[in-house]
């Protein structure tokens, strides 16, 4: 039929009906995986295979994938350390004003993520780290896992003998991916709210990264811990005290299934305006906006561009009570599962507007095309930033300046916070 | 006799359960609440038992069967043709009466929760309101900031003029008073703390908004059920709230406890919750809402004449509903929807946990500088006003809840000025 053969043919591996409700209900047609495909929603194992030297094969023009090839160069912890870590110093040996230190050494603009040490590579250095400051709390989490599997906190070098070079108790470590840890500086200092920990769920769609065009779902959301919070070092191994995944959270006897423990930002929005003041919460959120960009500017260098390829990452934000933002880590694939109506509502949307922009008008796409769609068809996504057009006169871009709202106006807004001027966006 | 109603109920809950209605508690468990005083939410003691002393459908038919015993026919002739569920005959006022009350909430006049929008130019209204707020507050003029928030309060505004209208200063008396309360709770233990654990996990934990609150409410409740000096305020009311005392110290006042008059506490539970997006220092929560219940919300508990008593509250929003939209309330009677029995609940409420708390926070704006809470009808009445269309539709008091079920994606200034300044009367 002439009718069918202009539908997106899909497939998936990932069963989840807020994927699959959004395919049918653009009329797409379910094929399977060697059949020819338009568009395929994969999980980060199939996309290794796809872009795999061995097993992968070339994809055609009109066929676009969930992934870029080497996501991991941001999504997973190790990497995207390294990745943000060469960034600064590159800035720095160039002079740029954004790698600007304060008197103690530190970067005024690029210092949001937790001091990181690999484990077993950078051990040493981390045991000098450590010694400075030997009454803080280290948080080790496996590179290679997601939903707060195998993470466990430390005070005590003993904790991680097992990590050690030159351990002889330990079995040696692989040098497979699997056994390398991360450990970072726990930040034991979370803004609370009702006494208890939370994160930041947000989502952010990433397009092209040369040139850079990302966007940001206006509608993320907070993850609360059921438990209240305490620092005490007896609670350390309580995960329900410090882990905000809801993996972790649902298995609390406090759990509860209305709410699934999740405020939405504007919640959060209105509950520090009202508590902290305007100007600190435009700069707060302004901060977290930043520190996304940032996070995509570090990897862009390293991503394979490849045209085929989009992703909508789950950033995981951290909030301290000095109201300075923590870049935690960045999930490729962000889970999918509703643990309450709202969620699978706030999904079953974040797929619909993620799919208007990378398939434009739901039709077989051309990856060719320029990915710049049209302001109508974002949805509840923003601009966080355009690349392109950054780099074109900025004076005659039509984008609000009103403080605090996730737009590409960049210029206007790092005057604003005071930060250097125009030159460092471009 | 209402109240005795309460008392009665609660007496023989106590007599079943073999439970006193007021005890001393042993020095460890003290200790213990001591220590986990700020997370009473993860307490769980076995309530099933426990029932709520009565429902606000209770309270509604008992408002229903009030009549006037002085009551002549004659006298208001208008009311005879009363077809709501209120047969008391208060003086209510009329919209234009209303308009001349609200006239800050006229059209031409800047309002938050409408020409703060993102679509508005913030140098039009928004920037100087602020600027006006800033002043007020830094004039600590109690006053002025009665007659600015009429307009809206700026988010980042809205707790300090809300305490400077309240006069509450959170001076260290204030803070040992609450301290002074915490103890109590802690030496004591009432059968209604197990009423109120009860009703809080019923309704603030699965709230949305709420739920990150929950221990605060449990603070701030437990120690309102001590707070006798909430009994002054009585001496204006009518109701005369039962006090108890410990067990074996009968008289002796300062082992007087006291019940108020509302039992039900979803309601008070529902009146601290949005406050807790606003103040997050517990003694000075509790104050604020100590404060705003003796101005406002126990009128919405007890029964008076009083124009913001929620008698006059339901016939207030019964006739406007009548006079304004007489086909909506006609066709609601014929199916058996009358209509206050679906908003009596959002009224009782001060229509928390019904809005979002970013409108519910610029409708209780208006309530403290109007000082009144007869808005609040007026809002139920124009939530009607906006759904009418598919009200009319409907053929069963079910479908009708269905339709007004949720009032989370409202915007209530564009409702009350419509419905005020903008429908043809």
């Amino acid at each position: 039929f002439r009718i069918m053969a202009g539908k997106v043919k899909w497939v998936t591996d990932i069963e989840k009906s807020v994927l699959i409700n959004n395919f049918e209900k653009r009329g797409w047609i379910q094929v399977a995986e060697n059949e020819d495909w338009n568009f395929y929603w994969m999980s980060v194992q199939t996309i290794r295979n796809v872009f795999s030297v061995e097993t992968g094969y070339r994809l055609s023009d009109d066929q676009i994938v969930n992934h870029f090839p080497n996501h991991y160069e941001l999504t997973r912890k190790d990497l995207m350390v390294k990745n943000i870590k060469r960034y600064r110093k590159e800035l720095e040996k160039e002079g740029s004003p954004l790698a600007e230190k304060d008197e103690n050494g530190k970067y005024i603009y690029l210092d949001f993520v937790p001091v990181t040490f690999m484990l077993p590579a950078d051990y040493n250095l981390f045991v000098e780290e450590f010694r400075k400051n030997p009454s803080s709390t280290w948080i080790m989490k496996p590179c290679g896992k997601a939903q707060g599997k195998g993470i466990f906190l430390i005070n005590k070098l003993s904790q991680i003998k097992k990590w050690s070079r030159d351990s002889k108790t330990s079995s040696f470590v692989s040098q497979s991916s699997k056994e390398a840890y991360v450990i970072s500086l726990y930040i034991n200092n979370p803004l609370l709210i009702g006494g208890k920990k939370f994160d930041l769920r947000l989502y952010v769609l990433v397009s092209t990264y040369r040139p850079l065009r990302c966007y940001m779902y206006k509608l993320g959301f907070c993850r609360f811990c059921t438990v209240k919070y305490t620092p005490s070092t007896s609670e350390l191994d309580n995960m329900f005290v410090h882990l905000t995944n809801v993996a972790i959270q649902k298995h609390g006897d406090d759990y509860n299934h209305i709410h699934g423990g999740k405020w939405t930002v504007s919640n959060l929005r209105l509950y520090l305006e009202s508590t902290r003041g305007k100007e600190v919460t435009n700069k707060l959120f302004d901060e977290i906006h930043w520190i996304i960009v940032q996070s995509l500017k570090a990897v862009a260098p390293v991503m394979n561009n490849d045209k085929h390829c989009f992703e909508c990452y789950g950033y995981d934000i951290i909030i301290d009570d000095k109201l300075k933002p923590w870049l935690i880590e960045v999930n490729a694939s962000p889970s999918l599962t509703s643990s309450t109506a709202n969620d699978r509502i706030l999904k079953y949307n974040l797929i619909n507007d993620t799919l208007n922009i990378a398939v434009p008008n739901g039709e077989i796409p051309d990856c060719k095309w320029n990915k710049s769609p049209p302001k109508e068809v974002l949805g509840n996504y923003e601009v966080l930033y355009d690349e392109e057009m950054v780099q074109s006169d900025g004076t005659d871009r039509d984008l609000r300046s009103r403080p605090g709202q996730s737009t590409g106006v960049k210029g206007s807004r790092a005057k604003d916070s005071g930060k250097p001027v125009l030159t460092t966006w471009k | 006799s209402w109240e005795k109603r309460i008392l009665k109920s609660l007496n023989s809950m106590c007599t079943e359960l073999n439970i006193p209605l007021a005890q001393k508690r042993p020095v460890n468990e003290q200790k213990e609440l001591l220590n986990k005083w700020n997370e009473m939410g993860t307490d769980e003691p076995d309530l099933s038992l426990f029932r709520p002393v009565y429902a606000p459908k209770d309270f509604l038919e008992v408002l229903m069967n009030l009549r006037n015993p002085n009551y002549e026919n004659g006298e208001q002739p208008s009311f005879r043709n009363h077809l709501g569920l209120i047969q008391v005959p208060l003086k209510v006022k009329d919209i234009p009466e209303l308009k001349e009350d609200f006239s800050e909430l006229g059209l031409n006049i800047g309002q938050l929760g409408i020409d703060d929008s993102a679509q508005v130019p913030p140098e039009l209204f928004e920037n100087e309101h602020v600027r006006v707020g800033q002043k007020v507050l830094a004039e600590q003029d109690s006053a002025a900031a009665q007659q600015y928030v009429r307009q809206g309060c700026p988010t980042a505004l809205r707790a300090d003029l809300w305490a400077l209208i309240l006069n509450i200063s959170n001076q260290p008396e204030d803070i040992l008073y609450y301290e002074q309360l915490k103890s109590n709770v802690i030496q004591h233990n009432l059968l209604v703390d197990s009423l109120i654990y009860k009703d809080v996990k019923l309704t603030a934990s699965n709230d949305d908004y709420y739920f990150v609150f929950e221990d605060y409410l449990y603070q701030v409740l437990l120690c309102f059920s001590r707070d006798t000096s909430v009994l002054e305020h009585f001496t204006y009311s009518s109701a005369t709230p039962p006090k108890s005392y410990i067990q074996g110290k009968l008289g002796m006042e300062e082992y007087a406890v006291f019940y108020p008059p509302n039992v039900n506490y979803n309601s008070f539970i529902l009146s601290v919750a949005p406050l807790c997006f606003l103040y997050h220092e517990p003694s000075k929560l509790y104050q604020i809402f100590r404060e705003m219940y003796v101005r406002f919300f126990f009128r919405l508990h007890s029964i008076s004449s009083h124009p913001s008593g929620i008698v006059s509250l339901c016939l207030l929003f019964e006739t406007l509903l009548q006079t304004h939209l007489p086909q909506l309330f006609y066709h609601l009677r014929e199916i058996g929807a009358q209509p206050l029995r679906i908003s009596f609940k959002w009224m009782v409420r001060a229509f928390s946990g019904y809005l979002a708390t970013d409108q519910l926070l610029l409708l209780w704006d208006r309530i403290l500088g109007y000082n009144s809470l007869e808005i609040l009808a007026v809002l139920a009445a124009a939530v009607f006003a906006f759904r009418a269309v598919n009200l009319m539709e409907v053929t069963s008091l079910a479908a009708a809840e269905a339709v007004l079920a949720d009032l989370s994606t409202l915007k209530v200034m564009p409702l009350l000025q419509i419905f005020l300044f903008a429908t043809v009367t």
